[in-house]
């Protein structure tokens, strides 16, 4: 039975610019029950689209053609008043942020009641007891108490179930999820994740799930819309889909993942060229025209493509859809096979390094006693929750932070104490960072090739205009930018763009030692993979040691030689990336990598989901550090005793009580296509 | 891959136009440039118009003060030209005003930005003589500083100095506070820059909107304050043509010469309404984005 029916949809804003097609032309269909997933890149529609459903398109906003039928219902032209009792009733929304969903100024408890009393439940202590048996279905530990704290009280993963337990209170037919995961780490990702599923059997609640992580969304999702440029381009069932992409663009975005168990020798990433045009930005012939490789003049820029059907239930919005030859095979991985790069010189050591933050009487521990290495030419990446500690080690080892004690040797100093304004001109040129943010890595007011010039003149790379001019040109051409991109301001460029200068300025001075945290994780899945290719050739041409942070294992996998797994402030984990994705594993390891949402249906990972979220840094456990959620715990001498180093191979050590023995009897996580 | 390099390259030659240069997209703004602009000319035509002495007094036309074709705007209690000694003290308002304003804004950006960028005592100090001048009424504080110093050009210009620092700084410093956490900053730090080139070359710039617009905001402050000291005889001693000592004088015949008053009045009130409607149509502009 169909739930929710949207029929030749039309979306328009009005800017100052005219008149604006969001969405051009859409329509889709979700049964009862069903789970639907919409992946799209941002300024696809996805959110517009979410809003047209809701009534929430706002002053500018209008649907301009089509209907969009709720239990048979059209929502266009529904009175607001019928569709303010539907809002929350019959139709629930769970947005991105949680933080904004719920009110500050109010207990949970009294938030949750005021579900059930809009929709008719006049009696208090009923509205009280339907609140906490909402809260008992998230898996909130100990709703009574939950419901009497504010929302500050609790972490980012609790605050979505609450809003999850919410929308869940009345009951609805259809629940919109608006990328409700984006923010959460990946291992409390994976509790939503599964919660939803469990509360989807129970209430048999259908889900509209909308995300730009296919990852998620093959996690949840039976059917999957691909959305770009503001149509539908692809919609089969989850498993057809992931089998047999039809359309271009779920092809390459498929292929500018990393595919469990592939690697940057076996398996490079392909990047889709070009950038995702903003909103009716995009031809009104096959959108994705102006991207596509296959695309034919005369075939594929006149009009508008119908939905074609591929098979049965799988459609395609692709004239050429039939004639696209088949994509090549997966490479078979071989992690153990990979040659050894560089000459095996240690560029960076920390040894016994430690950074401690004074907070009145108690301290905050944010790196405790690491020891890592790296060697000249080598990946090494930093996995770990957000908390553990990744970003401080980078900072005292750029030296924008100075440690608290132990030794961090840089090339042949010591550089633990010494912040960049302490550092000689060519140690500071040996370590370069590339951020996060590709919004706050430039400065706005400067043109983008003037921290590239800056940088050349400061490291005494050159000298005099012309042959400061010359180096900019050929740092942007290394990053594949025209040489006149440097007159631009930050915000004329897009957002992979941007990063591509932030790596030109941290390769301005040969650096020896390129530190990226989350480099890729604000861009677009489509442009992450270009960005990662750039990074690694240039890496590998320099011959620089690239400490990696991510808190992706996929992108991690694929890129790195050795990890670092870290967890409150220690290492976990130390390895060669072969021997860290197979057992044995740290149990912390083993649980980030089942918590992975893999971009495919068929692989299914062990379900190990970590209980709580990671403790306050103010109050570490006193034994091992992973101890209060670790989920193979032996008893109380985790809690009491910090746990030996275990030597599990070469250059592979574990830190954990389980003897090794125990920890390789452990099934590997993921088992299937590969 | 082509596309997306083309379209960089094409918008790189064409940066958008900065604030002031997209004024003309805002209609407050440009009446508020009519109103400023009108008085600027008048001051800076000042020496070549054909006017009568400021200072000149004519006895008798004191008889009738009104409009007349010698004194189109009539004179004043002593028998003055009105209409030179609008012109005449509009040159002094608006040198005054801005030199004021600047000095002040000078003070201010580097106080907010050190207060910022330092932090610990440095930001305490800062803070807490800003919070003590500017827990002070505007009107006594200037009174108590003139009535000390002595009123002349220069001593207005030290006293809104040290009105108006404070309040500059405090937006500094929290413009400042919240740039030297942007990833650009760190940047700057690994490539080894001073801190006085990451205040004033990384920070500063992108102060820039908010600043202009409370530059013209507080063009207009001091307009008032400038009448205000005038009115109270704290202004630019006599015989000196100043707006707010021309309503003063006229205060005591306003029932039977209401023109005495009225005129510098008008004056007063439409060089600030200039201002402020500028500083609107900024706010409007550097919202539009």
């Amino acid at each position: 039975m169909t739930l929710l029916a949207i029929r030749d949809l039309r979306v328009e804003y009005t800017t100052v610019r005219g008149t604006v097609a969001a969405i051009p032309e859409l329509s889709l269909e979700i049964g009862a029950g069903e789970a639907f997933g919409l992946v799209g890149e941002s300024g696809c529609g996805k959110s517009t689209l979410i809003m047209a459903i809701m009534g929430y398109l706002g002053r500018n906003g209008a649907v301009a053609r089509g209907q969009i039928l709720f239990e048979g219902r059209d929502l266009v032209t529904t009175d607001s008043e019928t569709l303010r009792r539907l809002r929350g009733g019959r139709i629930a929304i769970v947005y991105q942020e949680p933080a904004t969903a719920l009110n500050p100024s109010m207990t949970i408890g009294r938030q949750l009641m005021e579900v059930p009393r809009a929709h008719g439940v006049r009696a208090p202590a009923e509205a009280r007891e339907r609140a906490a048996r909402a809260l008992a279905d998230v898996h909130l530990p100990d709703p009574e108490s939950v419901m009497r704290r504010y929302p500050h009280q609790l972490s980012g993963g609790q605050k979505q179930r609450v809003v999850i337990a919410m929308a869940l209170l009345a009951n609805p037919a259809l629940l919109l999820l608006d990328e409700p995961t984006t923010g959460l780490d990946v291992t409390v990702e994976a509790v939503v994740l599964d919660l939803l599923n469990e509360l989807r059997q129970k209430y048999g609640t259908a889900l509209f799930y909308i995300s730009h992580n296919l990852g998620v969304i093959a996690q949840v999702c039976e059917r999957i819309g691909v959305m770009y440029a503001g149509r539908l381009v692809e919609e089969a069932p989850a498993a057809a889909l992931f089998a047999r992409p039809r359309h271009p663009y779920t092809r390459g975005l498929l292929a500018s993942l990393p595919r469990p168990g592939a690697d940057k020798r076996s398996a490079p990433l392909v990047p889709i060229p070009g950038v995702v045009p903003g909103a009716g930005g995009a031809p009104e012939s096959c959108g994705f025209v102006t991207r596509c490789a296959h695309a034919r003049p005369g075939i594929c820029d006149l009009r508008p493509v119908p939905m074609l059907a591929a098979a049965p239930g799988h459609g395609v919005r692709c004239a050429r859809w039939a004639e696209l030859p088949a994509p090549p095979p997966v490479a078979a991985p071989s992690l153990t096979n990979r040659p050894v790069l560089g000459d095996g010189t240690v560029v960076m050591a920390a040894h016994d390094l430690s950074r401690v933050f004074p907070m009145g009487k108690r301290q905050l521990v944010a790196n405790d006693r690491l020891e890592m290495e790296a060697q000249r030419g080598h990946v090494l990446a930093l996995v770990g929750e957000s908390g553990s500690g990744k970003t401080t080690f980078a900072k005292v080892l750029a030296g924008l932070d100075v440690a608290s004690g132990g030794s961090l040797r840089v090339l042949d100093a010591d550089v633990a104490r010494r912040p960049v304004r302490r550092r000689g001109a060519a140690e500071v040129a040996a370590v370069q960072m590339v951020f996060q943010n590709p919004d706050g890595t430039l400065n706005p007011s400067h043109p983008v090739g003037w921290p590239l010039a800056r940088s050349l003149r400061k490291f005494g790379i050159a000298r005099g205009r012309r042959d400061i001019e010359a180096r900019v040109a050929g740092l942007l051409e290394m990053v594949r930018l025209p040489p006149s991109v440097r007159h631009a301001l930050p915000r004329q460029l897009s957002g992979g763009q941007k990063q591509r200068i932030a790596i030109a300025r941290a390769f301005a001075g040969n650096p020896q030692l390129l530190i990226a945290d989350e480099p890729v994780s604000a861009l677009d899945v489509s442009v992450q993979a270009a960005v990662i290719n750039l990074l690694l050739r240039i890496q590998a041409e320099h011959q620089t040691t690239l400490v990696f942070i991510s808190h992706d294992l996929g992108l991690v996998r694929y890129i790195a030689d050795e990890v670092v797994v870290m967890y409150l402030g220690q290492v976990m984990e130390s390895g060669p990336v072969a021997a860290l994705f197979d057992p044995p594993y740290h149990p912390y390891t083993e649980a980030l990598l089942s918590a992975v949402p893999v971009p495919d249906p068929t692989i299914r990972s062990a379900r190990i989901r970590l209980a709580g979220e990671i403790p306050s840094p103010l109050n570490v456990p006193k034994g091992c550090r992973f101890a209060t959620r670790c989920p193979r715990k032996l008893g109380p001498m985790c809690d009491e005793t910090p746990p030996p180093r275990r030597a599990a191979g070469p250059g592979h050590r574990i830190h954990c009580h389980i003897p090794l023995d125990d920890l390789r009897m452990v099934e590997p996580v993921f088992r299937g296509a590969s | 891959m082509s596309g997306l390099l083309v379209s960089a390259a094409e918008s790189a030659g064409r940066p958008r136009p900065g604030l002031l240069r997209r004024l003309p997209r805002s209609g407050v703004a440009m009446v508020g440039l009519a109103l400023v602009l009108f008085w600027v000319v008048l001051a800076l035509l000042a020496p070549v118009l054909p006017l009568a002495d400021p200072n000149a007094q004519d006895y008798l036309a004191m008889a009738h003060p009104g409009s007349s074709a010698k004194h189109w705007l009539g004179v004043d209690p002593l028998g003055r030209d009105m209409l030179s000694r609008l012109i005449w003290g509009g040159r002094t308002v608006l040198a005054v005003a801005p030199t004021a304003v600047l000095a002040a804004y000078a003070a201010g950006i580097a106080m907010g930005l050190l207060a910022g960028y330092y932090r610990g005592w440095v930001d305490v100090a800062i803070s807490r003589i800003s919070d003590v001048i500017l827990s002070f009424p505007v009107v006594v504080l200037y009174v108590i500083l003139i009535a000390n110093i002595g009123p002349s050009a220069l001593n207005i210009v030290v006293a809104v100095v040290l009105a108006s620092a404070p309040g500059i700084a405090r937006i500094v410093r929290g413009l400042t506070l919240s740039l030297i956490h942007q990833e650009f900053v760190a940047a700057a730090y690994l490539r080894r820059e001073t801190d006085l080139f990451v205040m004033l070359i990384e920070v500063l710039p992108n102060c820039r909107a908010p600043l202009i617009t409370d530059f013209c905001l507080r063009l207009g402050y001091t307009t008032i304050t400038i009448g205000t000291l005038g009115f109270l005889g704290l202004g630019l001693p006599p015989p000196a043509p100043d707006w707010g000592g021309m309503v003063k004088q006229a205060t005591s015949m306003i029932t039977v010469f209401p023109h005495m008053a009225l005129y510098p009045a008008i004056a007063i009130v439409t060089l600030i309404l200039g201002f402020n409607l500028l500083a609107d149509g900024l706010t409007e502009l550097s919202q539009a984005d």
